[in-house]
């Protein structure tokens, strides 16, 4: 080091690497108004595609006429499902080993099913002809309900699947039945629970919902005939793995097919999925020969498109008198609809949902998850969550306070007491998971200590008092949760979706000047993946994140990677960046002791540079190798500095939080007042505080909505009656809390960073929050169990039930 | 269906152009202009992701007709700062991390450069009842209500200094 060297610490925050609240670079084009959405982009020719939807749950379609739509000035195109029959294109594969029908096929199974396509040279005009297409229905019966759907009677839905007693996922044993998944042990959980002292038993609802990010779904499909090449622009999580479906499926060879994810509006696992749009807009423009647009609507968003949950959780658990857990067993019935279109990795139908044993250290449990068809529609996407673990974070925390009820026991204290240790890790949990990390009572008694929970019982307990004395109409909830997640998926020999192994990738060039750009096979929807994975890139190779460009979402020019939904990037591709970084860092190596004249284990890294040791003033700059990367004829070393990296991770990573959530609710009104949120994230290395808050910010206030109001229901006869924003709830500004966030950092043992990812961590642990605050406002009054959502209505017939209205 | 004629200044500019009777102003922004800031989350004016300031008021504009907007001062996003001059607006989301995928940021922006017009320095519950026209999926409105907080006090500090 010379007198002209900056001091290390000075020289890293210059880099504005790991750890640094940088400001995202995608902010400058979004703040002025030059995102690049999808329904944004506009090409020569352009058309418009649009659907004609079934207004029924489940009906035959007797016969379809388009003869008027098509008479329509300005359509081009009524395609139906005779239409795609002849490609092979009427059906398409599901993510989850099922087959989902294109455009109907002789029967719709849902309210609003994609039954023709109509496209025109705009889009008015194709609103205008989807009403011109006659279609004839005959209506049939219609099952909503999971349990009704397997009575010996109800009716068939799948016709297509008559007579198959096995599908993907082993036995069907109805003909609405699609799989039973079973992890544990059965008879030693089933031992343990019959001669246990106490045994709590629930069912947990969690309901039926929808990610609904602010842009819908949508594409533009365009097929060059000239040069044969398919390029599809569309709302992609996953643009890889659409391209390798769109090839299978299409028959088009991959290398002509190009699939361009741009600015994303938002995804919440809405747009892991292939929908019937895609295709129907590919096939028009293959047969049209123009670029076709198909942006769904709201309306359509909500009634088509992934929904999320559905799970009816009945669960047993069971402990000593002084409330140490001794087993868990849990039986789902879960609502697929009428096509299993789960997003999980291939062999697990019921995603990771068997990380249901939480924090606990539970000796042993016993899960079953059985798949239903109803007249419903398909998705059952990871909203905000990695493959089922909201689902599994809600329903043991339900458990845990179901149990603290009948031991009578504080529900911290009981959490306290069964916590998996710092010394297990890593633990093997009953259901199969090897959790990396953890330091639960830390981050617990963290939590504990910065609301007063001890305060705040008090105050409760005098709450109580003051409204039995008929003082207050108002009760307190305090809502704990702890959960642990299961994120990162995953390791290719057990993670992979249509048989494509779950890695991720990031290939780095280094330009001359010392700049660079990396590209990645994931894509940010909002999560800033150009800001933060610079920052892990400048910490690894010492040049400032500023100068490195970060581009996702291209098929073309990226590797190949399997996309951004259940809190993969950073455990997944940021390990690929750092690791890639690491090869470039290797090479910058061998190119400073070239230059400095030394063996190359005689220099050593320094944040952005190589120096020789013991002698510091001499050194070589990351800059300065980059530019000899390029124009020096070094011996054994090839001119260039580039390095891609494939990373194939060890393990899943399992970040966790304690959060608490104290509500003030009005018993005559029902309505709820969260009065303060406090939420501790561990997420393992932190690479961006800034980004990391405002995710837990946003993850929580989607969980506020799941939990107090936001439902896609439907009536008996199959109608969605939540389908537009008036009935579907989003909070505004006026209504969302004001959220406290804090953290403690374990690092994953295994992640090349120690990264574990947030984004959906508030998702799994705000909504237990919220719930469990309703829940124990009214504990005190004989409540154990009310299924969400808690909108004002079910929360004043809370009330009402326990007798509270007088 | 006959067209009707219709004249507009959309960021300043003179805009003359023939649209159906039924067809809506963020139709003709994004389609006919290409001014494809305001976005459409909903069409049933409950997102505010088309919100536009036409003649000083904020409005959604899924739900005007073009026909409505005859002759109207429209302002955007693209109309509210310059790549070399942004908005104090614009600045403060960004510093203080108020849009994560961005769909909303265009009606969040242009809402909120209304309500400082009409009130220079809002309290966090009036800017949270002002905002309530314009939903956000990422954000949570923490980090939004603070940016449009320190933007109204850089605005008023400016303000001051000149005075
Ligand atoms: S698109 Fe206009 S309010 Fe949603
Ligand atoms: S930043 Fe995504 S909707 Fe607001």
């Amino acid at each position: 080091m010379n007198d002209m060297t900056p001091p290390k610490d000075e020289r890293a925050v210059a880099l504005k690497g790991l750890g640094a609240s940088r400001k995202r670079v995608e902010d400058v084009r979004f703040t002025q108004g030059k995102g690049n959405y999808v329904d944004d982009l506009k090409l020569p020719g352009m058309l418009f595609g649009d659907f004609v939807r079934s207004p029924y749950a489940h009906a035959r379609i007797k016969s379809i006429n388009s003869e008027k739509a098509k008479a329509l000035p300005g359509v081009v195109a009524v395609l139906t499902a005779a239409d795609l029959a002849p490609l092979n294109l009427h059906w398409m594969p599901t993510l989850a080993g099922d087959v989902q029908m294109v455009l109907a096929d002789g029967k719709v199974l849902f309210q609003g099913q994609e039954v023709a396509f109509v496209v025109a040279n705009d889009r008015y005009v194709a609103a205008d002809a989807v009403e011109l297409v006659e279609v004839e229905y005959e209506e049939l019966p219609v099952v909503v309900d999971p349990f009704k759907a397997q009575a010996p009677d109800a009716p068939v839905l799948r016709e297509d699947l008559a007579g198959k007693t096995s599908g993907a996922h082993g036995p069907r044993r109805h003909h609405n039945h699609i799989f039973t998944w079973e992890q544990g042990d059965r008879d030693a959980t089933e031992k343990v629970l019959s001669s246990a002292d106490v045994v709590a038993e629930e069912m947990v609802y969690y309901h039926r919902t929808h990610p609904c990010p602010l842009e819908t779904c949508g594409c533009v499909a365009s097929m060059d005939k000239v040069n044969g090449k398919l390029t599809v622009h569309g709302t992609f999580q996953a643009p890889h793995a659409v391209r390798t479906v769109a090839s299978l499926i299409s028959g088009i060879a991959e290398h002509n097919i190009r699939i361009i994810s741009p600015d994303i509006g938002g995804g919440f696992g809405n747009k892991v999925g292939v929908y019937p749009g895609y295709i129907c807009a590919i096939v028009a423009s293959i047969v049209t020969g123009k670029p076709v647009k198909w942006i769904e609507d709201r309306m359509e968003n909500l009634m088509a498109t992934a929904f999320a949950r559905d799970y009816w959780m009945k669960g047993r658990i069971s402990a000593t008198k002084d409330g140490r857990i001794t087993g868990l067993s849990c039986h789902v019935t879960a609502d697929h609809g009428a096509f299993d279109a789960c997003a999980d990795p291939t062999k697990f139908p019921a995603g990771f949902f068997n990380i249901c044993t939480g924090s606990y250290d539970i000796p042993v449990a016993h899960l079953a998850v059985d798949g239903v068809y109803t007249n419903k529609a398909p998705g059952g996407v990871a909203y905000r969550c990695s493959f089922r673990v909201t689902e599994a974070a809600y329903f043991i925390e339900r458990m845990i306070e179901v149990l603290a009820i009948k031991l009578g026991m504080d529900a911290a204290e009981l959490r306290t007491k069964n916590f998996i240790r710092k010394d297990q890790f890593p633990y093997q949990s009953a259901l199969g998971w090897e959790y990396d990390s953890g330091d639960y009572h830390t981050a617990w008694d963290k939590a504990l200590k910065a609301v007063d929970y001890a305060g705040l019982r008090r105050e409760q307990a005098d709450r109580i008092a003051d409204f039995k004395a008929g003082k207050t109409r108002k009760l307190l909830g305090i809502g704990l949760t702890h959960f642990t997640e299961i994120v990162g998926a995953g390791p290719v020999k057990n993670c992979d979706i249509l048989g494509l192994g779950m890695f991720d990738s990031c290939e780095i060039r280094i330009h001359p000047t010392g700049s660079a750009i990396a590209r990645l096979g994931t894509i940010s929807q909002g999560q800033g993946h150009a800001t933060t994975f610079a920052q892990i890139l400048a910490s690894e190779i010492g040049l400032p994140a500023d100068d490195i460009t970060v581009e996702e979402g291209d098929t073309d020019t990226a590797p190949y990677g399997l996309g951004t939904y259940g809190s993969r990037s950073t455990p997944v591709a940021g390990a690929a960046t750092a690791m890639a970084g690491r090869k470039i860092r290797a090479k910058a190596q061998m190119i400073a002791a070239y230059l400095l004249e030394v063996h190359d284990d005689d220099v050593e890294w320094d944040i952005d540079r190589f120096v020789v040791k013991g002698a510091p003033e001499r050194f070589k700059t990351m800059k300065e190798i980059a530019f000899a990367a390029y124009n020096q004829a070094i011996p054994g070393l090839e001119p260039g500095l580039e390095a891609v990296s494939y990373y194939d991770p060890p393990n899943m990573t399992y970040p966790f939080g304690a959060y608490i959530c104290v509500m003030e609710i009005d018993v005559d009104t029902g309505e709820h007042k969260v009065r303060q949120f406090y939420a501790l994230d561990d997420c393992g290395t932190r690479i961006n505080p800034m980004i990391i808050e405002g995710q837990v910010h946003g993850g929580a206030t989607e969980g506020y909505a799941i939990a107090m109001g936001q439902e896609i229901a439907y009536d008996e006869i199959g109608n969605v009656k939540t389908g537009t924003l008036m009935d579907f709830f989003l909070p505004t500004a006026w209504e969302t809390p004001h959220y406290t966030t804090d953290f403690t950092v374990t690092p994953s043992p295994h992640h090349p960073i120690g990264a574990k990812g947030v984004g959906e961590s508030p998702n799994v642990g705000s909504v237990p929050a919220f719930s469990n605050a309703v829940h124990d406002a009214f504990r005190a009054f004989g409540l154990t169990q009310s299924h969400m959502p808690h909108d004002h209505w079910r929360i004043w017939k809370v009330a009402h039930d326990l007798g509270l209205h007088g | 269906m006959s067209k009707m004629h219709i004249t507009l200044t959309v960021n300043g500019k003179q805009e003359e152009l023939l649209a159906e009777p039924r067809e809506l102003l963020i139709h003709v922004l994004r389609e006919r202009l290409s001014i494809t800031g305001p976005h459409i989350g909903c069409e049933t004016s409950h997102c505010g992701a088309c919100t536009v300031d036409m003649n000083g008021k904020s409005v959604k504009s899924c739900t005007v007709l073009a026909a409505q907007a005859n002759g109207a001062e429209i302002t955007t996003i693209e109309g509210l700062g310059t790549p070399d001059s942004l908005h104090v607006l614009q600045t403060m989301f960004r510093e203080h991390h108020g849009l994560q995928c961005g769909f909303c940021t265009p009606g969040m922006i242009t809402r909120a450069y209304r309500l400082l017009q009409e009130n220079p320095d809002p309290s966090e519950e009036e800017i949270r009842y002002a905002m309530a026209g314009n939903l956000c999926r990422c954000t949570g409105y923490q980090n939004i209500v603070k940016a449009i907080m320190a933007a109204a006090s850089e605005l008023n500090a400016v303000k001051e200094a000149a005075q």
